[in-house]
C-alpha cells in the first residue's frame, strides 16, 4: 500500500494542487482508510453498474431469445450479427431519427424557455418572481408518470379541456380530435410535457448564473445605452457560457433517454410503433418480442451515443477551467 | 425532473445539484432556493426597479399560471364527481367537490399498499445511498491517493450511463440472484432498492464532494488532538456538519426512485402486491374508458410527497453549511 501513495505525507504538507479539503495522508494503516470508506459504494457500483454494462455488451453478441433463457435451446454466438441486422433495418434508422429530432426539439425548447424566463425573472417584482418560481418548482417536482397522466387528460379527444376550449371558440373541427393518432403531433404533445417538467432546472440554474454577474457590469452597459438584447448577447451569454454548457449537455442526456412519457402517453410507442425512441424500442424488442440480444445491441448503441456526448461534456468542462 | 427530478429527472431530479456541485460551496446551491422563498438575500435586494416593467410582470404571472395549470387541473379533476367528468364537465371552477375518487383508488384498487411499497423502496434507497455516498465522498475529498482523480472521473462517467439501457442485463441478474436470495430477486422490492442504489450513488457522491470538502481541515486536526479516531471524527463531527448537504442530495435519490416506472414495470411482473405507484396508476388506463377521476386522484397522491420533500429540502439548503462551520 505504501508504494501506491505519491502524495507527500508529513504534517502540514503543502498540497501540490490547491484543493480545499484534500488532506495529507497519515502513516501506516491509515493509508487503507479511504479504501475502506469507498468499499460499500464501490461494491454496489461494480456489481450493479459495471457488471451489467459488461453483460449488456456480451448479450448483444448472441442470439438470445426466450428459448435460450429457459435453457430450451443452445446459445448461438452471432458476433456482430445483431448490429448488422440493426444497421440494415429501416425501422432502426427511423427510430434513431425520431429520437434525435425529438430530443433536439425538447432540448432547444427547454433551453429557450428556461433562459428566457430566467432573464424575465430578473426584471419582475419580487413577489411575482416568487410566484413564477413556485409554479416552476411544482412542475419540476411532478413525477413523469403523473405529469404524463395530466397532460394526457388535458388533451383527451372527448373529455379533455383543450379540445373543449377549441370547440368553444369556434374550431368545431377539434371535437373528438385525437392528438396522439398521428406521429408528429404525438411527439409534440409528449415533448410539451417533457419541456414543462424540465425547463425549471434551466430556469433556476441560469437565474442563479445571472445573479452572479456583477451588477456594475450590467449597470455600466445600460448607462452606455446598450439595449437589452445587446446586453444579453455581449455580456450575459459570454459570462454564462459554462452554465449554459452544463445545462445543454445535461438536457441532451435526459431528453435522449425519455422513457416514461413516451411509454405512457403514446401507449408503448404509438400506433404501429410510430412514436418509438431508442429507449422504448430496446425495451420492446427485449421484453415484448423476447429478442434480448437485439434489444441489448440497441442498448449498446444508445450507451455509445451518450458516452460520446459525455466526452464532449468533459472536454468542454475542462476547457472552461473546471477542476475535478 | 424527467422522469425524473427528473428527474431526472427526474429523471428530472438528479441535476439541480449539478449547478451547485462544481462550485464546491453549498451557498451556491442555496441561491435559487432562497429566491424561491421570497429572496431574503442579495437576490431580492439587488433588483430594485419596482413597478417599472408592468409588461414583464404580467408576462411572468401569465407564464406562472400556465405552468401551474396542469397541477391545478389534476387536483380539481381528482375532486370532481366521476359522473361530472364522464359527462364532459370541464368547467374551470366548481364547488361540487367530492372525495369519491380518492376513496375509490384507496379502497377498490388498494392504492395504499402501492403507496407503502413506493415509500419503503424510496426511503431504503435514500438512507443506504446516503451512507454509501457520504463515506465515498469522504474518501475522495479528505484523502489524497494516487487513483483519486481517476475515481472521480469514473464517478462522473457512471452518472452518464443510460440506466435504461441496462434493463436487460439487470433483469437477468436479478432473476439469477433471486434463485439464491429470494428477497432481492424479481418481483421483490429488494431488487428495486438495489437498482436505484446503484443509480443514485454516483450523483450523490459527486454532489456531496463539495459539502465534505468545505469542512475545514483544522476541525479534523482538533478532533485528532482531542483523541478522536478517524472514523469517530467522520461519524460524530463530519456527518452532522454535512447533514444539510446530505438532505439536499437525498431529495434527488428520493425523486428518481419514487418516479421510477421502467424498473418497476420490468422487475415486478407477477407479484401484483409488490407493485409501486406509477404502475398502479397505469392500471387505471383502460382501452375503452379511462377512469380519469381515479387517475387524477392517484396522481395527486403520488405527487404530494415529492412536493413536501422539495419544500423541506429548501429550508435545509437555506440554513446552509457555511454558518455551521464558521460558528
Amino acid at each position: 500500500m505504501t508504494s501506491l501513495t505519491t502524495a507527500p505525507p508529513g504534517p502540514g504538507a503543502t498540497p501540490a494542487r490547491p484543493r480545499r479539503g484534500a488532506r495529507r495522508s497519515r502513516t501506516g494503516t491509515s493509508r487503507l482508510e479511504p479504501w475502506v470508506y469507498l468499499l460499500p459504494a464501490a461494491a454496489i457500483l461494480i456489481g450493479l453498474l459495471g457488471y451489467p454494462l459488461y453483460q449488456l455488451v456480451v448479450t448483444s453478441f448472441y442470439d438470445y431469445r426466450q428459448a435460450n433463457v429457459t435453457g430450451g435451446a443452445p446459445l448461438e454466438f452471432l458476433g456482430l450479427g445483431n448490429y448488422t441486422q440493426l444497421l440494415g433495418d429501416q425501422k432502426f434508422w427511423t427510430v434513431l431519427l425520431n429520437t434525435t429530432v425529438f430530443a433536439a426539439g425538447c432540448v432547444v425548447a427547454t433551453l429557450a424557455l428556461g433562459s428566457a424566463l430566467a432573464v424575465l425573472a430578473t426584471r419582475v417584482n419580487r413577489w411575482v418572481r416568487s410566484v413564477l418560481f413556485l409554479a416552476a418548482l411544482g412542475a419540476w417536482a411532478t413525477p413523469a408518470m403523473t405529469g404524463s397522466a395530466v397532460w394526457l387528460f388535458l388533451f383527451d379527444p372527448t373529455l379533455g379541456l383543450v379540445n373543449k376550449t377549441l370547440v368553444n371558440v369556434g374550431l368545431s373541427g377539434f371535437a373528438g380530435h385525437s392528438w396522439t393518432a398521428e406521429k408528429w403531433p404525438a411527439f409534440a404533445l409528449v415533448g410539451a410535457e417533457v419541456v414543462w417538467c424540465s425547463f425549471p432546472f434551466v430556469l433556476v440554474t441560469v437565474y442563479a448564473g445571472i445573479l452572479a454577474i456583477p451588477s456594475e457590469l450590467l449597470e455600466a452597459a445600460r448607462l452606455d445605452g446598450a439595449s437589452m438584447p445587446r446586453i444579453a448577447r455581449s455580456i450575459m451569454v459570454p459570462m454564462l457560457r459554462p452554465i449554459i454548457i452544463i445545462v445543454t449537455i445535461q438536457s441532451i442526456i435526459w431528453d435522449f433517454k425519455v422513457f416514461t412519457q413516451i411509454y405512457v402517453m403514446t401507449n408503448g410507442g404509438g400506433i404501429g410503433g410510430q412514436n418509438l425512441v431508442l429507449n422504448v424500442y430496446s425495451y420492446q424488442q427485449a421484453f415484448a418480442s423476447n429478442l434480448y440480444g437485439l434489444g441489448s445491441a440497441i442498448g449498446v448503441v444508445m450507451t455509445l451515443l451518450l458516452l460520446a456526448i459525455t466526452l464532449v461534456y468533459l472536454r468542454l468542462l475542462r476547457r472552461s477551467g473546471e477542476v475535478l | 425532473m424527467s422522469t425524473s427530478v427528473t428527474a431526472g429527472m427526474p429523471d428530472a431530479g438528479a441535476p439541480a445539484g449539478r449547478s451547485a456541485a462544481p462550485s464546491a460551496t453549498p451557498a451556491a446551491g442555496a441561491t435559487p432556493a432562497s429566491t424561491v422563498r421570497g429572496g431574503p438575500g442579495a437576490g431580492g435586494a439587488r433588483r430594485r426597479r419596482a413597478w417599472k416593467n408592468p409588461g414583464s410582470n404580467a408576462a411572468a404571472l401569465l407564464v406562472a399560471v400556465v405552468v401551474a395549470f396542469p397541477l391545478y387541473w389534476m387536483v380539481l379533476s381528482a375532486l370532481r364527481p366521476r359522473a361530472a367528468i364522464e359527462a364532459g364537465d370541464a368547467a374551470l371552477f366548481t364547488t361540487d367537490l367530492t372525495l369519491d375518487s380518492f376513496v375509490r383508488v384507496l379502497t377498490v384498487n388498494d392504492f395504499g399498499r402501492f403507496f407503502l411499497n413506493s415509500l419503503v423502496v424510496a426511503v431504503a434507497v435514500v438512507v443506504l445511498s446516503t451512507i454509501c455516498a457520504f463515506l465515498a465522498s469522504v474518501a475522495l475529498t479528505r484523502y489524497r491517493f494516487r487513483s483519486r482523480t481517476t475515481l472521480l472521473v469514473i464517478v462522473l462517467i457512471a452518472q452518464m450511463v443510460p440506466i435504461e439501457a441496462l434493463t436487460i442485463p439487470l433483469f437477468f441478474l436479478f432473476r439469477n440472484m433471486g434463485a439464491n436470495v429470494p428477497a432481492i430477486g424479481l418481483n421483490q422490492l429488494g431488487s428495486l432498492v438495489l437498482v436505484h442504489l446503484a443509480f443514485s450513488i454516483p450523483f450523490a457522491v459527486w454532489m456531496l464532494r463539495g459539502f465534505v470538502a468545505a469542512v475545514p481541515v483544522e476541525l479534523e486536526e482538533a478532533a485528532r488532538i482531542d483523541g478522536a479516531k478517524s472514523f469517530r471524527f467522520v461519524r460524530s463531527i463530519l456527518f452532522p456538519l454535512v447533514f444539510p448537504g446530505v438532505v439536499a442530495v437525498s431529495v434527488f435519490s428520493f425523486i428518481s426512485t419514487w418516479n421510477d416506472f421502467l424498473f418497476a414495470k420490468t422487475f415486478i411482473i407477477s407479484a401484483q402486491e409488490n407493485q409501486t405507484l406509477p404502475l398502479a396508476i397505469l392500471t387505471f388506463f383502460k382501452d375503452d374508458q379511462n377512469d380519469w377521476g381515479a387517475i387524477m386522484a392517484g396522481s395527486v397522491i403520488m405527487t404530494v410527497p415529492v412536493l413536501i420533500f422539495f419544500v423541506l429540502v429548501q429550508r435545509h439548503l437555506v440554513s446552509g453549511l457555511a454558518g455551521a462551520v464558521k460558528g
